[in-house]
């Protein structure tokens, strides 16, 4: 894998008994010990996610906040210092760039956080949108890690090696301080449906940092989280996944994201008429969550079959380590949404049971 | 390192043959196997009675990653099936050897078997 891109954790989770593989061009941790009991130890008490290869832009000037209102859909001008906003940043014709997080920092002082398969295209695009604005437009992915903690013991695991007050960083949040000595941005959100922290911080910090949190951790059950648990607590979470749930042909509306898209916000926006267009004439495909009750997995890329043929494409599929059984999301025709659907698993017709995610129960953030 | 136990043949494929002595063997995949696939979710076996050749797929092996055909060392008939796969099937995660077998054949030409990987061969081409 010499031509992989790695994190300043490699080493790290070599030592711990760590399975790399190929994502996004990044030589990343998909398992440690099994992805099954990191998923369930993430909602039974915690678990610690290298995702550095996360992409970090500061977006700084006069003209940030108009120029973040512009490329995004939700609403920028919500944000205060210390406020996390989450948005899908679409083209023109309603189809997605990528799904990012927007840290205000201080007015005119904007963080972002973006997917790693689409640093090269998100900076691209954000330049060329950039020119007509008051601003400036750094890449500042190889300076950050990111560790994420997840999981209803989170909270208390950071806790214990920082003095800022956590109880006072609700969900969606953030604050600056030190964690076990290592400066961070201490953000409380994630990607699992659980409560917990993604801590940035410089990325020659990690393995430090990495170090005492799982030592804080382990007496809370804390363990190690590759990328595959990370996917499966996501999709029972019900969060979208660039690539898969939103792509630059399936827009915000069509993946069931419309709370995203402020309409109502001062300004407009790139993909403004077009996210209208398809909200009042409705979207001629749709992104559906399913169940199957069955255990064998409904792979990415299977074909959904309604009545009279194929419908559409399965875009996510795992078995659900909680209910016991196959989850997934697909791309359908609208029309077919309400018929009965099914998908084809060697040889085996399997009905999909359609789900208003999230899958599983989770505590209200 | 897996772990190979010389009690038994293997398959390129990774399935182990454990012969008896009235003519029965037992099939299932290894340690490397069960440790490349990762958990395991699914196993897929043919019914009782089920006549198959050598190198005929009998099954399906499916983890979170993917799903495996499983491929039969020798010709035989099926005479049982690890029922307890069905109700937990990371048994075959746990101890592929012993209560993580697949399935148990009545041989049809043991001679087969002498085209098999010894445990030696095995150890080295998975190493």
């Amino acid at each position: 894998m010499g031509n992989l891109k790695h994190t300043t954790l490699r080493d790290f989770h070599v030592a711990h008994g760590a399975r790399l593989v190929d994502f996004a061009g990044w030589e990343m941790p998909v398992q440690y010990r099994s992805i099954l009991e990191e998923h369930k130890a993430v909602r039974r008490a915690a678990g610690l996610f290298d995702v550095s290869h996360m992409g970090e832009v500061d977006v700084l000037g006069a003209g940030a906040a108009a120029f973040l209102n512009h490329v995004v859909t939700n609403d920028v001008d919500r944000l205060f210092p210390g406020r996390v906003l989450y948005s899908p940043m679409c083209y023109p014709h309603g189809g997605v760039v990528d799904d990012l997080l927007i840290y205000m920092r201080a007015p005119e002082v904007y963080f972002l956080c973006i997917n790693a398969g689409n640093i090269d295209q998100d900076l691209a695009w954000l330049r060329e949108q950039a020119a007509a604005f008051a601003v400036t437009v750094t890449d500042r992915s190889a300076d950050y890690a990111l560790l994420a903690v997840q999981g209803p013991r989170a909270a208390a695991i950071v806790q214990s090696l920082t003095d800022a007050k956590l109880e006072l960083v609700k969900y969606y949040h953030f604050t600056e301080g030190e964690v076990a000595g290592v400066r961070c941005l201490l953000s409380r959100t994630g990607y699992t449906g659980e409560d917990g922290f993604e801590l940035y911080h410089a990325a020659g910090e990690a393995p430090r940092l990495a170090e005492a949190l799982l030592a804080a951790g382990a007496p809370h059950g804390l363990e190690l989280a590759g990328l595959g648990a990370r996917d499966s607590l996501r999709l029972e979470a019900g969060y979208p996944l660039y690539g898969h749930e939103i792509t630059a042909e399936v827009s915000p509306i069509a993946a069931g994201l419309g709370w995203t898209v402020k309409f109502d916000k001062h300004g407009d926006f790139i993909g403004r008429a077009a996210l209208a267009a398809e909200k009042s004439g409705g979207s001629a495909r749709k992104i559906v969550f399913f169940k199957t009750g069955d255990r064998r997995i409904v792979r990415a890329g299977a074909a959904v079959l309604g009545p009279a043929g194929e419908v559409g494409t399965v875009v996510s599929g795992t078995l659900s380590p909680v209910l016991n059984e196959a989850i997934g999301s697909a791309l359908v025709a609208t029309g077919a949404a309400a018929l009965p659907l099914a998908v084809e698993i060697r040889g085996a017709s399997i009905n999909l049971q359609l789900v208003k995610p999230p899958f599983v129960s989770l505590k209200k953030l | 390192m897996s772990n190979v136990p010389s009690d038994r043949k293997y398959t390129k494929s990774h399935e182990w043959l454990k012969l008896e002595a009235d003519g029965t063997a037992t099939v299932g995949i290894t340690d490397y196997a069960q440790n490349s696939l990762g958990d395991i979710t699914f196993v897929q076996l043919p019914k009782t009675g089920a006549v198959l050749k050598a190198g005929e797929v009998f099954g399906v092996v499916e983890s979170v990653k993917a799903a495996s055909d499983l491929y039969l060392p020798v010709g035989g008939t099926v005479l049982a099936v690890n029922a307890e796969l069905d109700r937990a099937p990371e048994t075959a995660n746990r101890s592929p050897f012993d209560d993580g077998w697949l399935a148990k054949i009545k041989v049809a030409n043991p001679a087969e078997a002498g085209a098999l990987l010894s445990a030696g061969d095995y150890a080295r081409l998975t190493g």
